[in-house]
């Protein structure tokens, strides 16, 4: 635990003196506070509207939690049927690989039409956002499944249960971690570009309002929430990821 | 269908008959190939690279049904694949094969849990297991852990006890460097000599299939349908002194003869 701590340090560090810099920065050079407020400045506005950004902020986490959950329960369901079906993996495949060709932000608004101005349209979003990487990960997890293995368990009489849940699955795992942590990176950005299209909350929604009144501070007060929450899903994934690969964890201590 | 289930009043534990395989489109590997494995018998198949070994250890293994011929395990003389489904087969790949998510123990027990014995009453055999094998302290450590003679002792020990009757041991020691190779060949026969397990071992190792066996079936060239016989009669418990003695370098001699050497190249003989 305490070797993890201590390697944030110099990422940390590196990112006060970044802090450090704008706020001398923005001082010396006197630039507009529409520009880039100061720092002092973001903080002040983000301590005085603490309950609203804090309101905010919990209803984009629900958006962009739920999203995940979602994305997560469909994309493995997707890799499992991918990886289980040789037409699944023919037709499905390719398609989801192409759909990402689609630029998702036009198909945006679609959802909002479909799901209206309420949450749903915004979770709607982030599953646009966080299915593909969720998915397309974790069937290159089931294909990484080592086939010796398997043929190891046929040969002491395996049933197909047991090569799904004692191969298969624990080999699709990582690849489904590698995907959720993507997801979970984006899926902030999918909420906040969902509360742009309509809507009365969420901190998306902030900012925005808050640059039509060209008001800095505000606006770089809700990107700071939204990139901490970012790196928050991030870091509840890896935690997630850490305790179900024991073995990994071994490693790093070797 | 005749099946042999007795040689010379001894059970037998594995009958091949008449076997014939080819992989589709490809030249034949096996044509009408015949042998017999007596029960508690150590024998080796010693055969070049690319001769079709894995072949047919993937065949005896239930992997691959044959094209003709019969394969018959056992007293009761069961196909291969019936044979592998009630786990009467212990198969040992080349690779190691551990899953990388499991611990020592929780690989060893793969076989047992397959077969529907208890977690705890298979944990229990699997930690009576380990002091003899030389793996004392290190069930709760994975498989990354271990030195490559280490995870080769656990991915025998699973096939020990995934297994009943026969066992196919694919080239277990040719990713090992000498040493370890000579040291886990020793711990094999002393292991071996503790259970008089029925082992199938197929290598490439002139050597390592006189140390180790009773007979040694010699595959000189393909397509396989016949497998020339040699009879080690050197006196057991062996251990690696014996490799110098003047009857090994003699039955070495008598081997390299029935291989016909320069006719195929054999890797990893140690002279």
């Amino acid at each position: 635990m305490r070797r993890n701590v201590m390697a944030y340090v110099p990422a940390l560090s590196f990112v006060l003196l970044l802090f450090f810099m704008w706020e001398a920065g923005t001082r010396v050079f006197h630039i507009p506070h529409y520009i880039i407020p100061k720092l002092s400045d973001v903080l002040i506005s983000m301590w005085e509207n603490g309950m609203l950004l804090k309101k905010h902020f919990v209803i984009t986490l629900g958006e962009a939690l739920l999203g995940l959950g979602i994305s997560a329960l469909f994309g493995s369901l997707a890799a499992v049927w991918i990886d289980s079906s040789s037409f699944a993996n023919k037709t499905i495949y390719p398609l989801i690989v192409a759909s990402q060709t689609i630029p998702i932000i036009a198909l945006s608004p679609i959802m909002v039409m479909w799901f209206g101005y309420e949450i749903w349209s915004k979770v709607a979003v982030v599953i646009l956002f966080t299915f593909f990487p969720i998915a397309v990960n974790t069937a290159a997890g089931f294909r990484s499944a080592d086939p010796d293995i398997g043929e190891l368990m046929q040969t002491m009489g395996a049933s197909k249960r047991d090569l799904f849940f004692k191969w298969k699955f624990p080999s699709a795992l990582p690849g489904f971690f590698t995907g959720l942590k993507m997801a979970a990176a984006i899926s902030v950005g999918g909420a906040t570009l969902g509360e742009w299209l309509g809507g009365e909350n969420g901190l998306g929604m902030y900012t925005k309002r808050a640059s039509n009144m060209l008001r800095g501070e505000a606006v770089f007060s809700g990107v700071l929430l939204l990139s901490a929450m970012g790196i928050l899903l991030f870091l509840a994934v890896q935690w997630l990821e850490s305790l179900s690969l024991a073995h990994r964890r071994s490693k790093k201590t070797i | 269908m005749s099946v042999v289930t007795r040689i010379e009043g001894q059970p037998i534990a594995l009958s091949v008959h008449g076997l014939s395989f080819a992989y589709s489109e490809e030249t034949p590997l096996f044509e009408r190939l015949d042998f017999n494995i007596r029960q508690g018998e150590f024998v080796s198949i010693l055969a070049a690279s690319g001769i079709g070994k894995t072949t047919l250890f993937r065949l005896l293994a239930g992997l691959l049904a044959p094209q003709a011929g019969t394969i018959a395990i056992g007293a009761e003389g069961e196909t291969a694949a019936a044979a592998s489904k009630l786990g009467k087969i212990g198969y040992m790949p080349q690779k190691d094969c551990l899953m990388p998510w499991r611990t020592v123990l929780e690989n060893a027990t793969l076989g047992l849990e397959i077969g529907g014995t208890m977690k705890r009453e298979a944990r229990r055999q699997v930690l009576d297991l380990l002091p003899g094998l030389g793996l004392e302290g290190t069930e709760n450590k994975y498989p990354h852990e271990l030195s490559g003679g280490m995870r080769q002792r656990v991915s025998f020990l699973r096939s020990l006890l995934g297994g009943g009757e026969l066992f196919l041991l694919d080239e277990p020691f040719s990713a090992l460097d000498a040493m370890t190779r000579m040291s886990m060949q020793e711990w094999l026969l002393r292991i071996w000599e503790e259970h008089r397990k029925t082992i199938l071992f197929i290598t490439h190792d002139v050597d390592e299939a006189l140390f180790l066996s009773d007979r040694v079936l010699v595959a000189a060239k393909s397509p396989i349908s016949t497998l020339t016989e040699l009879t080690i009669n050197l006196s057991r418990p062996r251990s690696y002194e014996v490799t110098m003695d003047e009857a090994f370098i003699g039955l070495k001699r008598q081997l390299l003869g029935h291989i016909g050497r320069g006719a195929v190249d054999f890797e990893g003989g140690r002279t």
